[in-house]
């Protein structure tokens, strides 16, 4: 039986975070009354003009910087002619021979911690289109409507296009790409990439072939999917499909296909054997743009942390859990807030215990994040400290968490003043020993009648009566010596 | 009332400013002629009687107020493919017959804020696309010297406007001719600063590489007034140009000792036949008279000016009209679902020369023609900028003809490409981006005429040489004198 | 170069510009005609030349990213062919 393997390639649109909208100074804000973000440009009115939005332009140099692209020193603007209502002046502002950036690539992790990349061709700048709603069948598709209601708020909304290279092999490996590059563009600052808003969209190109083949099977373009989850189905109930249809001596068609989140299935929209002819060029409403190096020197100089830098470290020299190291790096601040905490506890792993565990547990109870609380990252140094010491336990170390977030300060301090330490001197211990073993005689007794699980509730009660202060080690080791 | 309307912008200015006479009398009195011409000649095709009013009553208040405007209730004709708020903006067309511009041209602002009284919107060629005015859905605009003939195009509302004195000043755009023609036909100056000069905001675009507004008036000094206040870097214009405007009314020359202006040597006036070639000829003397040193130029490719420019503005036209789709504004005709609803609107809305234009334009930049025909013509772009730097090494000024021919009659151009070769003198400046201008040389009789009709002398300067030109031009109109040889014959104007 | 011939069903089909019989023919002469005046670019040896898109030197013109006012919405929608509502309407969108 043929094995085969697949191949995909992922083409993203990026709403790009700036005050306004690409080419005039209307709010770029997502939602809102229909038609309330509107002037003349964006409506494409009769006379209006394009000025771009320097942040934008910006923005994309700075994106694919991150990707290691190349940032050729001249790039233009050109127009893509065709008809659509929801697009103003049936013509796309984008970018066709000279982009932006070239190249590049996204590196993106597994499950199992590996990192592996992939190729991008190009990023380029674009505008966005307004949106239709699709009405009177009910529905709101498209298929069977009779009108369509148009909202212009979106139109000329920056949008950046980036088209990967067919180098993803698995469904996995794809939402794994896109992990990487939506953590990179917050990362960026360039975009709030939420799919739920539409400000990050994304196709798929699937084909199959069989493995070990160096030649493309025919592709067909995957659109509609609007999570990360429903991607990750969308690409393996293809690659199945067309896998299915090859053998039992189908044919693929290249085509765009829909994804069917309720099915669960993909279904043919429209075949590509029409080629649009879109006539692209230079859109004489703007001038060329000229990439200085000193602007890319700049911009390079001042990018932050690469996210998948950051996993690398953490996996590689902290030695986290694949599913630590992730949590952190896709949480910015918290990402930040650890890292300073590393800085001065010197222990990664219990610095990530901390954040991860019971910092972000307050976090979640007070809407509050770690970076913003009151916990300082030196208090929870000294906390780390005084753990690792041996100096307090863990349950008390938990206690004073909860007061350092309600702004308690200094851990050491508050261990000091009032005598928190852990006792870790047998004689103390011995007493409280005593004194819970003299007033649990029933309990006792059912221990030494065989019912040893009785243990834990004793240790307990020797913890209590040391107000927690006990080496609990240490505790139950002697509740055994002397019950034994 | 007369005395009123016949006054050239700069001294309608002088007086409100000093306000021997108020910009109020002054629109009165022109909107009183234009109501009184308008049946003959059919410069607007929107009457703007109270926004004229109200813009009266606020420069005089402003002049009270102690403001000297450098156009204090000078009337102007704005072409009706420049956005004036809550005005109607047509371009001529059925397809924007009753649009609403919610905004003002940036041009018109700057026309407005110096002081100037908008009278109405002037007919144009439907999109700017046409040399005769006949290609307006909207309204037929005669020639105020022969009511038997076109005023020209595309500007030819405005240039009737004002050789009616219907306004002081008309505001035109110039793409392969549009203001230098009807100038030449209307016994004008018609003006095309630089590509960039002024703000293309708020103009309707035809060809947007080559778009430029300009002014159509009866004197060198009125074009350089409304130069002055016009030019210069807009921030929502991306290609307007961001540099120093030198102003042109304070370079007004008397003669042209030191300057070398060069004779084409490729455009042989012979061809436009006896009479007009012994006029151009004149001219030239008359430039060496008054001081220039006249020198030999070339412009090899200039020939192929019309093959280029009939590429690169219909390709950008087909682009640029996409948007009258009946969606959002204008003119829709439904069909039973949006693809039709396009077809329909856009066979409805614009005329044959509109359609020609997308058409040709569509095709140029299809798959399998754009690297044969659009990029050869931008090429062919370069080349002629070529021709123009390198004889301008030699010479400060180019002078030549404005327009193949004088005003001609209604229907006298059935041919699109005849009508297309009227702009063979204009095209190859338009190209370049350079400025340049028509300014009355004289008076021929066409056949078959009963008065004489005048032509128009183009001069062409450097990039951004504006303050030479026009004060060139002085020059030449204080020697000459020619536009003051016949007047139009319209009710209320004496001969 | 190309010969001067022009697919007016299909350009006009681009266009979107719906076209009578009567307009067809007509269009077809006189833009064939057309296209073999302008085929007399191809006399120019323009294979060295780098094309013009711009004739006035010009780079990196653009604009802060500052917020100005939006347009009123009544205004927008009062010239609309066809509103519902806050919407612009348009009759049913044929899928591609």
């Amino acid at each position: 039986m043929t094995q085969y393997e697949a191949v995909i390639g992922v083409e993203c649109h990026v709403e790009l975070k700036t005050q306004t909208k690409m080419f005039c100074g209307c709010l770029n804000e997502f939602g809102g009354e229909p038609n309330t973000k509107t002037c003349p440009v964006c409506l494409g009115m009769p006379g209006a003009l394009p000025v771009p939005n320097e942040q934008a332009l910006t923005h994309i140099v700075r994106t694919g910087l991150a990707f290691g692209a190349e940032i050729p020193t001249f790039s233009k603007f050109d127009r893509k002619n065709y008809f659509y209502p929801d697009m103003p002046k049936d013509y796309q502002i984008s970018q066709y021979d000279m982009p932006l950036t070239v190249g590049g690539e996204v590196t993106y992790w597994l499950d199992d911690g590996s990192l592996k990349s992939c190729r991008l061709t190009r990023i380029h700048l674009e505008e966005d289109t307004g949106k239709s709603t699709h009405a009177g069948s009910g529905d709101g598709r498209i298929a069977g409507s009779s009108y369509s209601l148009l909202d212009f708020n979106r139109a000329g909304v920056p949008l950046m296009e980036c088209v990967s290279e067919p180098e993803l092999h698995s469904a996995r490996d794809a939402v794994a790409y896109l992990e990487s590059l939506r953590r990179t563009l917050l990362a960026l600052g360039v975009s709030d990439v939420k799919m739920e808003e539409g400000s990050l969209r994304c196709d798929a190109n699937v084909s199959v072939r069989p493995a070990g083949s160096d030649r493309l099977g025919t592709k067909t373009e995957i659109k509609n999917m609007n999570s990360f989850r429903s991607v990750e189905r969308a690409i393996e109930s293809e690659i199945a499909r067309q896998i299915g249809l090859l053998e039992s001596g189908g044919r693929i068609v290249q085509e765009t296909r829909g994804w069917d989140e309720l099915k669960g299935v993909t279904h043919s929209m429209r075949s590509k054997e029409e080629a649009h002819d879109y006539r692209y060029f230079p859109d004489p409403d703007l001038v060329p743009l000229e990439i200085s190096r000193e602007l890319v020197d700049r911009l390079q100089a001042a990018l932050p942390a690469m996210p998948w830098r950051r996993f690398e470290r953490y996996t590689k020299e902290y030695g986290l859990a694949v599913n630590a190291a992730t949590q952190l790096t896709d949480n910015l601040s918290l990402a930040q807030y650890f890292d300073d905490v590393v800085a001065r506890s010197r222990n990664p792993q219990q610095s990530s215990n901390f954040v991860l565990g019971e910092l972000s547990r307050l976090a979640n109870e007070t809407g509050v994040a770690v970076a913003d609380s009151k916990v300082g990252v030196g208090h929870l140094a000294e906390l780390i400290e005084l753990v690792e010491g041996k100096k307090i336990n863990s349950k008390i170390a938990k206690d004073l968490l909860v007061r350092m977030w309600g702004g308690a300060g200094s851990p050491k301090a508050l261990v000091e003043r009032e005598g928190l330490a852990q006792t870790s001197d047998p004689a103390a211990i011995e007493r409280f020993v005593d004194e819970v073993l003299a007033a649990n005689e029933k309990v006792v007794a059912e221990y030494r009648a065989g019912k040893t699980n009785v243990l834990g509730f004793l240790v307990g009660q020797v913890m209590k009566a040391s107000r927690g202060k006990a080496d609990p080690a240490l505790a139950n080791e002697l509740v055994k010596t002397k019950l034994a | 009332m007369e005395e009123t309307i016949v006054r050239s912008a700069a001294e309608i200015a002088r007086d409100v400013n000093a306000r021997t006479t108020s910009a109020a009398e002054v629109t009165a009195a022109t909107l009183a002629h234009a109501q009184a011409v308008e049946g003959e000649v059919g410069s607007y095709l929107t009457l703007l009687r109270d926004i004229a009013e109200s813009h009266a009553r606020h420069v005089d208040e402003r002049v009270r107020n102690g403001a000297h405007l450098p156009l204090a209730g000078v009337p102007i004709a704005v072409k009706d493919n420049m956005c004036l708020e809550n005005t109607r903006t047509t371009c001529g067309s059925k397809i924007l017959e009753h649009w609403i511009a919610p905004y003002t041209a940036t041009a018109v602002a700057r026309m407005l804020e110096a002081g100037a009284v908008p009278i109405g919107k002037a007919n144009c060629d439907e999109f700017a696309m046409g040399s005769s005015c006949e290609n307006s859905a909207l309204g037929v605009t005669r020639n105020p010297y022969d009511l038997t003939r076109v005023p020209g195009g595309s500007s030819g509302g405005s240039a009737a406007a004002v050789a009616a004195y219907e306004a002081a000043i008309g505001l035109g755009s110039d793409t392969g001719g549009s203001i230098r023609e009807p100038g030449a036909f209307c016994n004008l100056i018609g003006f095309k600063p630089t590509y960039g000069r002024i703000s293309r905001y708020g103009l309707i675009a035809f060809a947007s590489s080559l778009d430029q507004i300009g002014p159509l008036t009866r004197t060198v000094q009125d074009a350089a007034l409304a130069y002055d206040a016009m030019a210069g870097y807009d921030v929502m214009d991306a290609t307007s140009i961001d540099r120093p405007v030198e102003p042109a009314a304070s370079g007004l020359r008397e003669d042209l000792s030191g300057l070398r202006v060069g004779l084409v040597r490729e455009f042989d006036t012979k061809v436009l036949g006896e009479e007009s070639d012994a006029l151009y000829r004149s001219a030239y003397r008359d430039l060496e008279r008054l001081g220039a040193e006249l020198v030999d130029v070339s412009l090899p490719t200039a020939d192929y000016g019309l093959a280029t420019y009939y590429l690169i503005a219909p390709a950008e036209c087909s682009s640029n009209l996409a948007r009258f789709d009946g969606v959002r504004y204008g003119l829709r005709v439904e069909g039973e679902d949006v693809r039709a609803m396009y077809d329909k609107t856009r066979a409805a809305g614009f005329g044959p020369e509109v359609k020609r234009r997308i058409l040709i334009g569509t095709h140029a930049l299809s798959s399998g023609y754009y690297d044969a025909y659009y990029v050869r013509a931008q090429k062919a772009r370069t080349l002629i900028a070529r021709d123009f730097a390198a004889a301008f090494a030699g010479c400060d000024l180019i002078a030549c003809p404005a327009a193949s021919c004088p005003a001609f009659e209604f229907n006298a151009k059935s041919d699109p490409y005849s009508m297309y070769l009227m702009d063979y003198y204009t095209i190859p400046m338009s190209l370049a981006g350079l400025p340049a201008l028509s300014v009355p040389c004289g008076w021929v009789t066409p056949e078959g005429a009963s008065r004489p009709m005048p032509i128009g002398l183009q001069l062409a300067a450097p990039l951004f040489a504006e303050r030479l030109l026009l004060g060139a031009a002085h020059a030449y109109e204080r020697a000459t004198n020619h536009a003051r040889a016949h007047k139009p014959e319209l009710a209320g104007v004496r001969a | 170069m190309t010969p001067d011939t022009i697919d007016i069903r299909y350009v006009a089909k681009l266009a979107r510009i719906a076209l009578t019989d009567e307009e067809i023919e007509r269009f077809s002469k006189e833009l064939a005609d057309l296209l073999g005046h302008v085929n007399a670019l191809s006399e120019l040896d323009t294979a060295s030349v780098p094309a013009t898109a711009q004739v006035v030197e010009s780079r990196n013109v653009g604009r802060e990213d500052t917020v100005r006012p939006c347009l009123d919405r009544e205004v927008v929608l009062t010239g609309a062919p066809q509103r519902q509502g806050a919407f612009f309407r348009v009759p049913r969108i044929l899928a591609e």
